[in-house]
């Protein structure tokens, strides 16, 4: 007993470091890509291949003046960037690296990512009201409807992935997997859940929340300083969780294709090595997916954005939910 | 079980300290050198015109509104979800029913025409002969319907 608390200490420090280091690696990645995908050459003066940029980063964020407009609201000014950061961070806690490797492993699961995750919008959307500028009003506003609206088929989409299951814990999701990766079984499920973390977290084709074209920065066009390098770092962190997640719930998590077949049996060390491994590929592989999505394929616009919502995704996940239940059902009786 | 809870707090804890930290550590360090026109809301350069808090589209209530309902619906699924392998059929097209009852208030939404964002068409009162006036959608212009030279912006630009 006392060991198992021991090594969750271990994981959620380890776990801590490594989310935080890696959103610095994302920025670095995401650029580095960019350029290559555009034909540049990209950062490259920092360190041995620019390495050390997002390190320039940081000095020159913390070193900028900070400006604060007199006619926002200055409190929740201030407390909005930090929202999206903890929120971020919170996620991390339940998701299983490896066999026996997991900080936490609560019998509501599911939910409480659900729930971490849709506390995320009150970052941005208190930031773009607290601002009291036009364009950070509507950045933030476009930022509640459209994170509000692909909570839900989100939400479809877990739920489709709990009914083979039958335990909302993040734990017995990724051991369900050994044999089959749920992406075989729900594949529908899994194209909307990308596409729901893509709007979740942001990014591009779902940028609108920053559409510099017509909102200038959005909803932190009045951010400055280290506030908002808060956002930057809340952006890469969710790129790198909603990785995370999608690996978790369709890719099978820790296990290698259909492992429970033909892996044979391992020493403990070796398996966690195993894990830790198969599970750092596969999400960095989805990190690498959000980043080529960004410099490949144009923004929406928002009337897009909603209608794929609400009248595409939504029926569609509550139509393939149900099929799957009623599949499982005919299976079962 | 509450100790896993306590897991998820110990992380609470350094995430709010790692924020307020690096927030604190860049008040230390950071220039402070305000100014008038620095503290302005910024609008392209120009001096703001009124306030931010501004009347917006209340579409963006209605999409709070559905939210609420569709997400509760979702979470009413999950209990459910756990343990529909027990309970047989009943409990299938009981959550079916479910389903349905709300997916009817969506089709009527949808159909209401309150989750379209695109811009309406223009709807045109026109006069119909025995009819009266009808309000009617502004038929398609043919493709190629008169010569160039008669519209009336190149006569004008002749003219001159």
């Amino acid at each position: 007993m006392a060991e198992a608390e021991v090594n969750s200490y271990v994981v959620l420090g380890a776990a801590l470091f490594m989310l935080l280091n890696s959103a610095a690696i994302c920025v670095y990645a995401e650029r580095r890509i960019a350029s290559f995908i555009q034909n540049r050459i990209g950062p490259n003066r920092v360190g041995p291949l620019g390495l050390f940029q997002p390190l320039a980063d940081v000095v020159k964020l913390l070193l900028k003046e900070d400006v604060t407009p007199v006619q926002g609201f200055r409190t929740i000014h201030t407390i909005a960037p930090m929202i999206p950061v903890v929120t971020a961070l919170l996620t991390v806690a339940v998701i299983p690296f490896g066999d026996g490797i997991y900080v936490t492993d609560i019998n509501a699961g599911v939910l409480y990512l659900l729930a971490a995750a849709s506390l995320g919008v009150y970052g941005v959307t208190l930031a773009g009201w607290a601002s009291n500028s036009k364009y950070s009003l509507l950045g933030g506003l476009r930022a509640a409807a459209q994170m509000v609206s692909y909570e839900l088929p989100l939400g479809m989409a877990l739920a489709s992935v709990v009914i083979f299951v039958g335990s909302l814990s993040v734990v017995d999701v990724a051991v369900a997997q050994e044999n089959w990766w749920f992406v075989f079984l729900n594949p529908l499920g899994a194209v909307i859940f990308i596409i729901a973390a893509f709007a979740e977290s942001n990014r591009t084709p779902f940028d609108l929340v920053e559409a510099e074209q017509e909102l200038v920065g959005g909803f932190h066009t009045e951010y400055s300083s280290m506030k908002f390098g808060m956002f930057f770092l809340a952006e890469y962190m969710h790129v790198v969780i909603n990785s995370m997640l999608i690996t978790t719930f369709f890719f099978g998590s820790y296990h290698l294709p259909f492992a429970g077949y033909w892996l044979p049996e391992m020493s403990t060390t070796a398996k966690a090595i195993l894990d830790i491994t198969v599970f750092t590929g596969k999400t960095a592989f989805f990190i690498f997916l959000f980043i080529w999505v960004r410099w490949t394929i144009p923004r929406f616009k928002f009337n897009q954005v909603m209608s794929l919502g609400w009248s595409r995704l939504l029926p569609l996940s509550i139509l393939n939910f149900i099929v799957i239940a009623a599949i499982l059902f005919a299976i079962n009786a | 079980m509450i100790a896993d809870f306590g897991n998820i707090l110990l992380f609470l804890i350094h995430g709010a300290l790692f924020v307020a930290l690096s927030l604190f550590v860049a008040k230390l360090i950071r220039p402070h050198r305000p100014n008038a026109e620095k503290l302005m809301t910024y609008e392209c350069g120009e001096v703001p015109i009124g306030s931010a808090r501004v009347q917006f589209n209340n579409r963006f209530y209605i999409i709070g509104l559905m939210f609420l309902i569709f997400e509760v619906e979702i979470l009413l699924l999950f209990p459910w979800v756990m343990v529909f392998q027990d309970i047989g059929w009943f409990a299938f097209w009981a959550m079916f029913v479910f389903v349905f009852l709300i997916f009817i208030g969506f089709a009527y939404e949808l159909g209401k025409g309150h989750l379209q964002w695109d811009i309406p068409r223009p709807v045109v009162p026109k006069y119909v002969e025995g009819v009266g006036v009808v309000d009617d959608y502004p038929a398609k212009e043919p493709a190629s319907s008169e010569p160039a030279l008669d519209e009336p912006a190149l006569q004008t630009g002749v003219n001159r």
